[in-house]
Parts: structure tokens; sequence; C-alpha cells
């Protein structure tokens, strides 16, 4: 056994006491869904783990009267003191099912155990727990006194961290006073049908979270229902433009957290060894499925071969395989699909010039692997310098000024993250300032936090999670009931607008 | 024998300068008896995209700026406005066909609500930003800046006050504007436009286009250098459609207002055109 050679080391999935059929949890029950159920697979072995339902139009209806419901009759009337104990409660139900959580997190998404373990299940007790205590301290929020809750909100949310995008949506809406209709995906629901019993457990009253379960057509459904008050989506650009297409003219208010396409930025008076450290935090962790991901390296032109070196160095070392393992640093791609995507990306960069580099590693036959990769000369008109590629796949350029860094950082229509790394305080300041970008990390990458609002410039998105500002997302001030009153009737225009998007989800089912 | 007055030549204010509409094209702006008062520059698509690459050009100065030289700025376009209270008043009683006093009111209104806004640019971001205590070793600041370059359909029901109050909070947080004026009472909005060339706001920062909001708003709506687009005044346009071309870059919108109320003077239309930045800096464990 050399040194780099670790007996397995799984996780057990023994604590794991999964059913065997999951249906949709509305009104505080499960129930079966209408349309045909579907199976949510390992994409570490391909093999099935649980058959999930899929909501019909039907569903969604139930699933928001359900909401509907229980936002007029407890919800909306109960204290900010109570909402907030009921958020304690499922942070510490959270907290107590952290390791069963964290187990099926890891099977479901591929990702390894060391980060659902010590990154996504903690950071989601640590967001309930954050806005537990906004649900009385309301006033604070800076809409000034007495500020109201949205209603209904419809949540979609993405496979990369299907828990922990759980909590940022509907920690903050219940916070608020909102009551939800959650859509986990397709590829990832295992954990919010766990959650589903947590709700059950805290004791919340029914109706007040929903989840519903199904692919594209439920989450259009939801999102275009017309008893929603707010709709808050995390996944790719072109579905939110989709979304913020059709809800042109509603009175619905949309927050979306979209793609992007970071720079992390290396001066040449970086502390390298941290530097190397922190590129492969932003393009590895999570198998480079994150959309805040420093997936564009920008270096310093006289120290780039001496990074890429050292970065070749510490990739080598990088252990890919069973997402169990509580040695795996890279896990599973989460579908074939993505998969695809990736080799296909992967595959334009090669013809488009640039040299592609990765560690030799023996990836697992079954499921869906891709080995930590990065690729050298990449122009910045090139496709994997452009396009989100959401997989372990670095692109890395160069710079010889920090104008031309700025720049080319900037040089994107996305404008969710970036990274700085130098000693040089001032210089960071000074950078930090000219970035197009919502989140800028310096001298660190990928760290999120409840009281830290998340959220992009441009094409990225628009609104924040997380911090007073994630808060604000699902509240309108007091006085809004009068500004309501002010915004122009388009009762004409909002009629043609959905003809359209009814138009646009017949065309979707198709 | 009584003075032959001169009348004015109201052009388009683009990127500091005072062009005609490239199209050519004027239309004929009439007051509230139906008299002839002007022919009004009646702006084209290019235009429109000449105004945008303006804006875009003047955005990283002003955006840049400090917040009290931003509100010095603003500031000296109400002592500017001060001084020719009696023209603006003139004009909107023609145009308006309001009373005199009403007319003043308008005015001395508009140039009070610049004056509060010149106010909030070195404020906006103690109020709407915060320092995170996050549980880790890191300094963690979030702040408002400037969303970009916004397109404003302005008011179409008011001369100045309703322009002054799109405009103005626009400017505070250092986005810079291409603004259509009301289709109907333009005169303000290009006199308004005089009083910005002879102040300190630098060329670009402000640019105001006269004629058809109908057919410059999809435009500016469908123009991928546009950051966000407050339809105020669009409430009379298919202002649906515009929200919808709008998605495509997932442009920020606002909807339109309508009554005496719309674009009421409020921190929230400074913060709408802002964008949250959080900064995370490691701090050392010592």
């Amino acid at each position: 056994m050399s040194f780099l050679e670790y007996a397995p080391a799984p996780e057990s999935t023994a604590l794991l006491n999964l059913q065997s059929e999951y249906g949709l949890f509305i009104n505080g029950e499960f129930t079966a869904g209408s349309d045909p159920t579907f199976s949510t697979i390992s994409p570490a072995t391909e093999k099935h783990i649980a058959t999930i339902a899929s909501a019909s139009t039907g569903d969604v209806d139930a699933a928001v009267a359900a909401a509907r419901a229980a936002y007029d009759s407890t919800w909306s009337r109960l204290s900010g003191r109570d909402r907030g104990k009921y958020l304690f409660r499922i942070a510490r139900l959270v907290q107590e099912r952290a390791r069963e959580l964290a187990v099926a997190e890891s099977l479901d998404n591929g990702k390894p155990i060391k980060e659902s373990r010590d990154v996504d299940v903690p950071l989601v007790a640590a967001w309930f727990f954050y806005y537990a205590g906004w649900a009385d301290k309301l006033d604070h929020a800076g809409l000034g006194a007495n500020p109201r809750a949205l209603g209904v909100a419809a949540q979609v949310i993405p496979w990369n961290f299907p828990l922990l995008m759980l909590a940022w949506k509907i920690a903050p809406a219940l916070a608020a006073g909102n009551t939800v209709v959650l859509k986990p995906a397709e590829t990832t629901p295992l954990t919010a049908l766990l959650f589903a019993e947590i709700v059950q457990q805290a004791g919340l009253p029914a109706g007040v979270v929903n989840i519903i379960t199904g692919a594209g057509a439920t989450g259009r459904a939801l999102v275009n229902h017309p008893d929603v008050n707010k709709v808050a989506f995390t996944g790719s650009t072109s579905v939110g433009r989709e979304i913020a297409r059709s809800l042109a003219g509603t009175p619905k208010k949309l927050t979306l957290e979209l793609g992007g396409k970071g720079a992390n930025i290396v001066f040449d008076d970086a502390p390298i060894d941290q530097a190397v450290e922190g590129i492969v935090r932003g393009i590895f962790f999570n198998q480079g499925h994150v959309c805040c991901a420093g997936s564009r390296l920008l270096v310093q032109e006289n120290i780039h071969d001496e990074v890429v070196e050292r970065l070749k160095v510490r990739m080598a070392t990088l252990r890919v395989g069973d997402p169990l393992d509580k040695n795996t640093d890279v896990g599973a791609i989460n579908s074939a699909e993505q998969l695809q995507r990736i080799r296909e990306l992967s595959d334009i960069g090669d013809a488009e010039g640039a040299e592609r580099w990765s560690p030799a590693c023996e990836l697992p036959s079954d499921g869906f692997w891709f080995a930590p990769t990065i690729f050298t000369n990449v122009a910045t008109s090139s496709r994997i310098a452009r396009d989100e590629i959401f997989g372990p796949v670095l692109s890395i350029l160069t710079f010889r000024t920090p104008a031309e860094a700025i720049a080319k950082a900037n040089n994107t229509p996305y404008g969710l993250s970036a990274g700085i790394w130098s000693d040089k305080g001032s210089k960071i300041l000074a950078v930090a300032d000219k970035l197009r970008a919502g989140v800028i990390w310096a001298n660190t990458f990928n760290q999120f936090d409840p009281a830290s609002p998340f959220g992009g410039y441009k094409e990225s998105g628009y609104g924040r999670e997380g911090g007073k500002q994630g808060l604000t997302a699902y509240l309108a001030p007091a006085a809004k009931a009068t500004a309501a009153a002010r915004i122009a009737p388009a009762v004409k225009a909002v009629s043609a607008a959905k003809a359209k998007s009814a138009s646009a989800a017949k065309g979707g089912k198709k | 024998m009584s003075r032959l007055a001169v009348p004015k030549t109201y052009k388009l204010y683009v990127g500091g300068t005072f062009p005609r509409s490239e199209s050519g094209r004027v239309y004929e702006v009439v007051g509230a008896s139906g008299d002839f008062l002007a022919n009004v520059a009646k702006a084209s698509r290019k235009d429109a995209r000449d105004a945008v690459v303006a804006a875009r050009s003047a955005l990283s100065g002003w955006s840049k700026a400090t917040g009290y030289n931003r509100g010095q700025v603003l500031y000296r376009i109400a002592e500017l406005l001060e001084g020719r209270r009696a023209q603006f008043v003139a004009e909107i009683v023609s145009i308006e066909g309001v009373t005199v006093a009403a007319a003043t009111a308008q005015v001395d209104e508009a140039i009070d609500r610049w004056i509060w806004y010149a106010g909030w640019a070195d404020k906006y971001v103690q109020v709407a930003g915060n320092a995170n205590a996050v549980s880790g070793p890191f300094f963690n600041l979030s702040v408002p800046e400037a969303t970009g370059v916004v397109a404003i359909i302005a008011p179409q029901d008011s001369s100045l006050l309703g322009f002054v109050s799109a405009v103005a909070p626009a400017l505070v947080a250092g986005n810079t504007v291409v603004v259509v004026a009301s289709e109907r009472l333009p005169l303000s909005a290009v006199s308004l436009s005089e009083v910005l060339a002879t102040s300190d706001v630098p060329g670009g920062v402000v640019n105001i286009l006269t004629g058809s909001p109908a057919e410059i708003a999809p435009w500016l709506a469908s123009h991928a250098d546009v950051n966000a687009l407050d339809l105020v005044g669009a409430g009379d346009l298919d202002w649906v459609s515009l929200q919808i071309a709008a998605a495509e870059t997932l442009m920020r919108v606002f909807p339109p207002e309508n009554g005496p109320d719309a674009a009421a003077p409020s921190l929230e239309r400074i913060t709408a055109f802002t964008e949250t930045k959080t900064v995370w800096h490691t701090k050392s464990l010592l």
C-alpha cells in the first residue's frame, strides 16, 4: 500500500430507513401522484433507490390550494414568535438526523460524504436556525414597521445542493410568514422527502410546507399557477429566462439564482499554496456542480507555469470514487445527461485548441464519472471560457495587469461570483470594487453562510438569498397595499400574456 | 411695437450633446388650447442605441464617483433649476394649461425632490448595506452598488415632476440613464437637459429622448446593454410585451405606476436600481 492508498471507508447506509416508494407531500400527508412514477437512482452505481411520484397539474392545484388554505387559516395568523419556534424545531431536527440526511444526499446526488456531512447538512441546520430568529423581528428587516408576507411561494430548486437549496428557499419564506410549495429536482428528490418527514415531526401545521416531485412540466405548472404570489427559482439561465417571460405582467414577485462562469483571479503576490487549495475548492468542490464555481482561472502570466505545475501535483492527490467513502474528494456526476454535457463541452475545448489535462485516476465502471480536468491555452472566445460547464472542468487563462484581469473577469453575461488571490489588501479591495459579481471571495472560495447574501448580477439572476436581503425577498412593506393600487391596471395586457404562456406551456408538453 | 420672440429648437440630449434625431423626424407639440408650441425631435431606434452607448460609456466614471461627489452634482442641478424657475413655470403653463400657482408648485416640488435624493447619495449604502456575522474567520460586507444602464419610460401625464421623480433616484446609486420623456408634455424634459448640460453632470449620465415611447421602448427593452427597465410611465403601452422582451437578458424590470403618487419619493426607488455585492475576506487566526 503506497502513501496515497487507503482501505475503503464507506459510510454505513444502515441508518437510512427509506420507503420503497414516496408520494407527494401535500397538506401534511403523503399522497400518491396522478402522473406515472419515476425512479431515483444513485449516480455512482446507477442503482434504483426509490420510486417517486410525479405531480400532475391537478396535484399542483391541490398543493397550491393546501398552501393557500394554510396561509389563510393558520400561518398568517400565527405570531412571529411561534413561527420562529417551529423553525427552531426544524433546525434541531435536522441536526439530530444530520448523518442520515448526509448519507441520503450522497447516495442520491453523488456528492462526497465529507461534503454532505460537513458542508451541506450543517448549513441546512444553520439556515433554519438563522431565519428562525428573524421570524419575530421582521420590523428590522429594512422595510419599515409591520412588513407583510406575500402569501404562497412557489419554489423550484436544482439538483446540485438538493437539501441546502431547499433550506435556502423554505427557511426565509416561512420566517417571513409565507407558505410554500416546493419542487425538488427530478434527479434528487430524496432528501426533500425526508425533510417532509421532519416537517411532520416538527408538528408544523398542515399545508404550510408542501413538497411535490416531478419533472419540468410540474415546475412549469407550479410557477405559472395563478394563485401563487411569489416564485423563487434556482437553476439554469435558460429556464430562468422562460420563467421571467411567463411571469411578465403578473404581480408575482420573482427571484432567480441562475448560472455563472466565475473568475478566480490569482495575482503574482498571492500565497500560492493557499491559492492552489482555493482553485481546487473553487472548481472541484461538488464535482463543479456549483453555479458560483470558479470555473475560469485567471492567473497572472509570470506565475502561470508555477501555478499550473503545483495545481497538477495537488490534483493528482484528489480521490475520485464512491461518494459514501469518507476519503473521497470528488464524487459522481449527477446524471447521464449532465455527464454528456460535460463531455461535449470538453471535446469542444479540445477542438478549439485548448490543452486538456487530467490526473491519472481509475474511474468506476458503473455510474457517471468525469475526472478532474484542466484546460490550458484557453482563448477568451472559446466555448469553455464562456459557457457554464457545471462539471469538474477548469479553463485557465492569463493576464498581465489588474486592469486586464478585471476586464476579462467581467467579460461574461453572468455575474455571480469571483475570487481574488493576493497578499495586498488594497489591491484586493480595488479589484473587488470593479468586479461585476454578487459574491466575491478574497483569499478563499465557495464559502456560504446564512447571514451572508448570495446572488448575481446580470444574467445570473436577481434577488438575494441569505441575510437580511434574503428575508426581504419574501416580504412587502406594510404600505405596499397602496403601492399595489398605484400599479397600472393591465387587464388586457395580462390576459394577452396568459394566452401566450398557456400556448408556451402547451408547446413544452409536446 | 412688441418684440418678436425667439423660439427654441427642442432637440435630443445624448452623450452631453444636443443632436436632432438622426431620422430627421420631428413631431408637433401643442399647448392645452391646441395652439402650436414646438416641433420636437422624434427619436428613432438609432437614437435610442446611440443613447445606450453614451450611457454605457459614462457608467464607469459616474458609478465610481464618491457618494459625496454625486450628491453635490445632483444638488447642483437643483441650484440651477431654482434659477430657471420662471422658464419652467411658463412652459408648464403653456403646455399643461394649468395655473401659474399649480405650475410653480410642480417646479418647486421637483427642485425639492432633487435635493432629497441628492442627500441620499452618500447614505443609501449605510442604510441598505450591512456587515454580516458569518460563522468563520471572515470579514464579510454587503454593499449595494449601481445596477448599470437604466432605461426609463418617464411618467406621461406630468411635465417636470414625473420626469424628475423617475430619473433622480436612478442616478443616486451611480446608474446612468436613457429616459424617454412624456410624449405629450416633453418641453420640461428638454429644458431640463439644458440645465443638466450646464451643471456638473458628466455627459452621457443622463440621456433624454423625445418622441413616441411606443416606438422607442421595444428597442430599449430588447437591448442587451441595458441592465434595468423602469416602466413607471409605460402604463398605456403594451408593457407586458416589453417585460417579456426584457426577460431575454434577465433585465431588472419595474412595472408601471399610475396616479398622483406614481414614483413617489422613496429609498426603495433608489435600492431598486442597485445590486448587492458581498465580499468575503479571510482573517488570519492569531
